[in-house]
């Protein structure tokens, strides 16, 4: 009797979840585009799925996107926000091919699990721009094109820019989620060409709280550390405030060396509390609206496209700053 | 560990302070402690100075300072989750919990456009806490009135509960400037931290409830045997009600805690897997998940030791990648050692060496 109940509740949870799913997904449907007018000459039906809303850096990135993909630009935009789920982004990119659009781009959410699905819409001729993450595939040819940030280029950046500056750094390293492309690729560098000077590292999961934690700990772990290099701009706000709590002046006494450029970020570097920041920019909707546009007309693209990013050192003026939207 | 010097010269002191030694060995706390106490001593040796205390702009500052603010979150977790616990329950909503009340308590503020002010951010916090209250009494709604399993009731939430977080941010990250706000989190009272008074406070107050009423005693009981409970005349109904809300008010107070020194209601990442630190907590500290007893002084030393194992990684220059495996192996231990069968086994072959068979009390 007892189990019969377990399994009757069972069945209730699972049923009440997956209903939980699919309220889920029917909203991040009716999120979508407001105009059902579709068709109409020379604009180009563009479906977006865009992986989710995790950070400050992605809702820039979709922010963009949106005002890339106007109307007035010739684009009628279906834009699905897929929750972090590659069902929803699966099922997103399934009813763009059923409504036909010209082009579809999407963020992958992971790498893998795509072979169906860009089969279909190879089948359906509909070309794919991949934006942010790549995908592996065994399809054959199952894009048209990638753009995206070059993570590894971005570690290089900062790479020589300590060479230049801070030759002699003992350097601490505050690493992101281990194992995200983030965390990877702008280590590298940083691994390969300071090595030695590499005292110690510990992940602070590329958020504020974790990146203080991490920091005050590795302020008694590592009492020669003179530069602390964080894989984000979260982590490194976050060791700001450890190290002051220590009564050092990060800058100064701790040099920082960050990623990402967000507005919080940038207006440390601008009150010398961080010393160079790479920027990872998510501002690219015009790019992206390029390439569709060319592939739409079957012009020749290149494979793949590296969104350019620049770096900031002390000297940002204060216009740069208020002009983030991010 | 020896006794001072033996008055009585009937027992021999070494008998003595072996004695001394089984009775605190036999008590529950005695293994967690002693794997806090290990880990912060060989901290201190690995990293002198790492027990040292300073006062530094007027407030108290160090690495065990930062133990014990980096404590509060956890522990504010763990009594809620170790009431619930006792009664046989568990609440595995309150990860999602925090990311909720600080998503309300934020987006109010930030709507407000007056986050400098006091009354804003006590208002703010008042509002997060209202609504964790009500989740929790949701639970406690789904579990007693329903009598849906507390796995599932709290399930439903866990999952959908940052869906309602993202719902009130908009599915953006809110991010505020109010110093009173932060001063939740990064504040001092008399040089301590505020996080740390807060936790403190809490748990006085929750201890006086349950110890100094009757109330723990009857949550004891109705984890053992709810049935039996209610004939006897407990309102095990309103009782278990009443800690699944408490459980959620202070999950909304953990989250709040927890994201206040950065202002940022980031509804992905906050409070995610904390319930398994909390349900961690509650059991290094000597709880058992089956329900029944409990101990609020357990969940104390637990979520010392899991900060400590935080800090304990970097100070031992760990690699980043072993480190999950170092804090695995530190929590199997703990609860190998306190592990009941082990020790009544090892009880009973030391028994059988020195003295014959004395009846074994059997636990409940």
């Amino acid at each position: 009797m007892n189990t019969k109940r377990t399994r009757r509740l069972t069945l209730g949870a699972v049923a009440a979840i997956a209903a939980l799913g699919l309220a889920a997904c029917s909203s991040g449907g009716s999120s979508g585009s407001d105009d059902t007018k579709g068709s109409g000459g020379d604009t180009i039906k563009v479906g977006f799925s865009q992986l989710g809303a995790e950070s400050g850096w992605r809702t820039a990135n979709t922010d963009s996107v949106k005002a890339a993909f106007t109307k007035d630009k010739g684009f009628d935009l279906t834009f699905v926000d897929a929750q972090q789920k590659q069902e929803n982004q699966i099922k997103a990119i399934r009813d763009f091919i059923d409504q036909g659009v010209d082009a579809i781009a999407f963020s992958p959410v992971v790498e893998t699990g795509w072979d169906q699905v860009l089969q279909e819409a190879k089948d359906a001729e509909i070309p794919v721009v991949l934006v942010d993450r790549t995908v592996k595939t065994s399809v054959s040819d199952p894009y048209a094109t990638y753009i995206g940030n070059d993570f590894e280029k971005e570690g290089e950046t900062a790479v020589a820019w300590i060479k230049k500056n801070a030759a002699d750094a003992k350097i601490f390293e505050l690493q992101g989620t281990l194992g995200s492309s983030a965390q990877v690729d702008r280590e590298k560098p940083v691994d390969s060409e300071l090595g030695s000077q590499i005292v110690g590292k510990a992940s602070g999961n590329f958020t504020r709280a974790e990146g203080k934690a991490a920091t005050e700990a590795a302020l008694q772990a590592y009492p020669n550390m003179t530069m602390i290099v964080s894989h984000n701009d979260d982590m490194a706000l976050g060791a700001i405030e450890a190290i002051e709590a220590a009564g050092k002046k990060p800058g100064t006494d701790i040099k920082i060396v960050s990623f990402d450029g967000v507005r919080d970020g940038l207006q440390a570097l601008h009150d010398k509390k961080i010393n160079y920041i790479v920027e990872c920019n998510p501002v690219y909707g015009d790019q992206i609206a390029d390439l569709v546009k060319k592939v739409v007309n079957g012009e020749d693209v290149a494979k793949s496209t590296i969104v350019p990013d620049e770096a900031f050192d002390q000297t940002i003026t204060q216009e740069t700053i208020d002009a983030r939207k991010y | 560990m020896t006794g001072t010097v033996a008055t009585d010269p009937t027992p021999s002191p070494a008998d003595r302070a072996r004695r001394t030694f089984s009775r605190l060995a036999g008590h529950t706390l005695f293994w967690p402690v002693v794997a806090l106490v290990v880990l912060l001593l060989a901290c201190g040796v690995v990293s002198p100075g790492f027990l040292d205390v300073t006062v530094q702009d007027g407030h108290l500052f160090g690495q065990v300072v930062d133990i014990l603010r980096q404590s509060a979150t956890p522990l504010l977790l763990a009594i809620g989750m170790c009431l619930v616990i006792a009664t046989g329950g568990i609440d595995l909503s309150v990860g999602a919990v925090m990311a909720i009340s600080l998503a309300v308590s934020l987006t109010y503020i930030a709507e407000s456009g007056s986050g400098t002010t006091v009354g804003t951010a006590l208002t703010g916090l008042a509002l997060g806490l209202v609504v964790a209250l009500v989740i929790g009494a949701f639970n406690g709604f789904l579990v007693t009135v329903l009598g849906i399993q507390p796995f599932i009731a709290t399930l439903i939430l866990m999952i959908a509960g940052r869906g309602i977080a993202m719902l009130i941010t908009k599915g953006q990250i809110t991010t505020v400037t109010s110093p009173p706000f932060k001063a939740i989190g990064s504040g001092y009272v008399l040089g301590i931290p505020m996080p740390v008074v807060i936790a403190a406070g809490v748990f006085a107050l929750v201890v006086l409830l349950v110890r100094g009423t009757a109330l723990g005693m009857l949550l004891e009981s109705i984890g053992i045997n709810r049935e039996a409970s209610r004939l006897a005349g407990v309102k095990s109904r309103n009782i278990t009600w009443f800690v699944y809300a408490l459980c959620g008010l202070l999950a909304g107070l953990a989250g709040i805690v927890y994201g206040a020194p950065t202002m940022a209601a980031d509804a992905n990442n906050v409070g995610l897997m904390k319930e398994l630190d909390a349900i961690m907590v509650v059991v290094l500290g000597g709880t058992k998940l089956e329900g029944g007893k409990f101990s609020l002084a357990g969940c104390v030393v637990g979520a010392l030791i899991l900060s400590t194992l935080e800090r304990a990684v970097v100070i031992f220059h760990l690699p980043t990648q072993v480190t999950p495996l170092f804090k695995a192996l530190i929590l199997i231990i703990v609860c190998i050692a306190g592990s009941d069968r082990l020790r009544s086994r090892a009880g009973a072959a030391r028994r059988a060496r020195r003295t014959p068979a004395v009846p074994v009390e059997v636990a409940a």
